[in-house]
């Protein structure tokens, strides 16, 4: 046999054809069970890693003197590692988990050699230490959304290979038979990742653009993360969840399609309107204008998809906590496509870029949609994954409401103070002074929400904790009992 | 869908299409700027910030500034409607409605921004929100501000030039050393208002890194013409 062909006979990943289907999808689940807990697992720490880096950063804002005598501890280290970790330690890792179930689950097909996924997981989240502990002590780079220092960028990129090849390999030899919307979606994210962020490095910091040509770059990478590669695995859960746990058929399945050509060719070009009336050409603004307003052809289409499938069931979605969160990251995404194109035309953008109302809107896709949408995922999952129910149905409850409470008062808090401030910047009779001591009480109520999304992370970790230390126990039991070495009789206390 | 080769082949178009339609077409537009001159026989304009400045640009992106200050003064077409008193001539006043630029009507600029004035921006700072006010041209506010300590004393403590600012302090850009023979002629001179003095006998002296910082600010000036943009239009 040549090396080529036994190569490929090595990671083909089609499982045992002689088996029942029920045994098959048993043992998907049993082939990414270390990956898909131990990626789940990092994601929530760095969730609320993130999230308390946010919390501190908005502690300062109300009091700027809170950790203020070290360089280390200044406000904007805070926000880029914030920013960061929440971009690449939980966005990042909670796609590669769901991605690669989904991806196997829908294929049909077991990912083999866990070992260099093992491998690949340690190096990313090596790497995304590297980066925040690189911002905390040298400083970010100056670019949002980018700003761990560019030498990660390879590690990052090595593992990410690692990681993404797998999912690329159960597509290629998936089970014959139709390709769902949500294989689609998987696929398109998983190969335009690694494009757009091996772009950005290069325009920026390998082989910078001359001026505000990297300003675009930059606008264009973070346009990039939300919609090309944050929504389309997001849209992938809830197409899969939906339908499964319902049990009926996506409201005008047919139309999907337009979802996905319409979503991925707009994102792409939705960038430029960070850079509404800035120092960039005219006719670029313009493009990230129409391209902004035009996504809401995919945004609508995909949550009458949706909204409308969920709609016909509305007492199955509420007894089922996977749906709750699911459908509520599909209404915020219909609410952030319409905002979003509201805000950016130009007679409204002159009054809400470069206010709260920006970066209210990127929580709004980010945290309200995507996250919550991963955390339907994850409910979904883990249990399959890890062959255990959630220990506490309150705790499931509680995360819902901290959550979705706490992120719908942090973004319209950030809507209307966006508008407000807009308003009274636009006003060259208000002192600047007055509107940041205006902003006190926007400054408080972040804090408060953010203190009450970190309150439900931190439940969900107990959950999650209290699951995986069952997962573990049994597993032990397992091990022991094959060696012959636990005891007769012996019960768990 | 049947035809998989049109999903790759899809897949790839949607992301080289925006590609060469924002980045290569901005490139090609803006990559190859000159400084220029707005007239024949002006000198041209922008200049090469100095090496003391190009430090300071450091600075300001370790600082993590950026999260917090613009550097894109808006163009005279972001225009709003203002009521503005108008003296006529006679003497008597009215209320007119004018448009203007609001961050000119604010006097953060005198002009917007434009492509020119990043030339030399090894890291273009254009920043995203506004917690703090624009810096665009916030060194031909310094340079008419008869205070020429003012940037260093608000770097040390916000609160004296700004009560009530949500800036950090930047303390640990200076450093506080026993006065010897003669004072430092780099001395911060805070009020007695400042609550964070140095005890007796100590002076607030800015390092290095303080200064740089400093002369990047105070170069950060737009207050000059260009082909595509004349002041007092």
């Amino acid at each position: 046999m040549c090396p080529c062909e036994s190569l490929v006979k090595e990671i083909d990943p089609r499982p045992d054809a002689t088996q029942s289907e029920p045994v098959q999808l048993g043992q998907i689940d049993a082939s990414l069970r270390g990956p898909v807990a131990l990626f789940f697992w990092k994601a929530l720490g760095w969730l609320f890693l993130g999230t308390i880096l946010a919390l501190v950063s908005a502690v300062k804002l109300v009091n700027p003197e809170f950790l203020g005598g070290h360089e280390f501890f200044t406000y904007g280290r805070f926000f880029a590692a914030a920013m960061d970790a929440l971009i690449y330690g939980w966005g990042c890792q909670a796609v590669f988990a769901v991605a690669l179930w989904l991806m196997a689950r829908l294929c049909r097909t077991q990912v083999k050699h866990l070992g260099v996924l093992y491998v690949a997981w340690a190096f990313w989240n090596l790497a995304v230490l590297w980066g925040i502990a690189c911002i905390f002590i040298d400083g970010p780079t100056g670019m949002p959304g980018l700003d761990m220092p560019p030498q990660v960028a390879p590690l990052m990129g090595f593992s990410y290979v690692m990681i993404a090849m797998w999912g690329v390999l159960c597509f290629h030899f998936r089970a014959p038979g139709p390709v769902y919307v949500s294989q689609w979606f998987l696929l398109a994210a998983l190969l335009l990742f690694p494009w757009m962020a091996f772009t950005a490095e290069m325009a920026i910091f390998y082989a910078p653009s001359r001026g505000v040509v990297q300003s675009v770059v930059n606008a264009w990478y973070v346009s990039n993360l939300l919609w090309l590669w944050f929504a389309p695995v997001a849209l992938a859960v809830v197409y899969y969840l939906l339908p499964k746990i319902l049990g009926r058929p996506i409201f005008g399945y047919y139309l999907s399609l337009i979802v996905f050509w319409s979503l991925l060719f707009l994102g792409g070009w939705a960038g430029a309107h960070y850079l509404v009336y800035s120092p960039v050409p005219v006719w670029l603004q313009t493009v990230g204008i129409v391209g902004n307003v035009v996504l809401i052809v995919p945004v609508l289409v995909a949550s009458l998809n949706l909204l409308v499938t969920a709609a016909q069931e509305p007492r199955g979605v509420l007894n089922s906590a996977v749906l709750r969160f699911a459908v509520f990251g599909a209404a915020a995404m219909a609410v952030a496509g319409f905002v979003g194109a509201w805000a950016s035309v130009r007679s409204v953008s002159i009054t809400v870029n470069l206010t709260q109302f920006t970066l209210g809107h990127t929580l709004n896709l980010f945290y309200a949609f995507f996250s919550m949408v991963m955390f339907a995922a994850m409910y979904y999952i883990l249990p399959r994954v890890l062959n255990r129910e959630w220990p506490s149905a309150i705790l499931v409850k509680a995360h819902f409401w901290a959550s979705a409470l706490g992120i719908t008062a942090l973004v319209l808090a950030m809507y209307v103070f966006g508008l407000h401030q807009g308003a009274q910047m636009n006003n060259p009779e208000i002192d600047f002074m007055e509107i940041v001591k205006g902003s006190g009480f926007l400054n408080e109520v972040q804090l408060a929400a953010v203190a009450l999304i970190a309150a439900g992370q931190l439940v969900f970790m107990a959950n999650f904790g209290w699951m995986a230390a069952g997962a573990a126990w049994e597993c032990g039991v397992n091990f022991l009992k094959q060696l012959g070495l636990y005891p007769v009789g012996w019960r768990l206390p | 869908m049947k035809n998989l080769s049109i999903l790759y082949c899809g897949i790839l178009f949607v992301l080289v299409a925006p590609w060469c339609g924002l980045i290569l077409a901005s490139n090609a537009q803006y990559g190859n700027l000159q400084p220029g001159a707005a007239d024949e026989g002006d000198p041209v304009y922008p200049k090469p910030t100095g090496g003391l400045a190009e430090q300071g640009h450091q600075v300001y992106i370790e600082m993590g500034c950026v999260y917090c200050h613009t550097q894109q003064p808006r163009p005279e077409s972001a225009e709003i409607l203002l009521d503005q008193t108008v003296k006529a001539k006679d003497g008597t006043s009215k209320v007119e409605p004018v448009f203007i630029s609001p961050d000119i009507a604010r006097g953060w600029t005198k002009r917007g921004a434009v492509a020119r004035d990043y030339i030399y921006e090894s890291r273009p700072l254009l920043g995203f929100l506004r917690v703090g006010p624009d810096l665009g041209d916030v060194g031909a506010r310094a340079i008419a501000d008869a205070d020429s300590d003012w940037l260093l004393a608000h770097l040390y403590d916000p609160q004296v030039k700004r009560p009530g600012s949500v800036m950090p302090p930047f303390r640990f850009l200076f450093t506080i050393q026993k006065i010897g023979d003669q004072p430092s002629p780099l001395a911060l001179k805070l009020p007695d208002s400042e609550p964070i003095r140095p005890p007796a006998g100590y002076e607030v002296v800015p390092t290095d890194r303080a200064l740089a910082l400093v002369a990047y600010l105070r170069g950060l000036n737009i207050d000059y013409d260009l082909p595509e943009v004349k002041l007092g239009k």
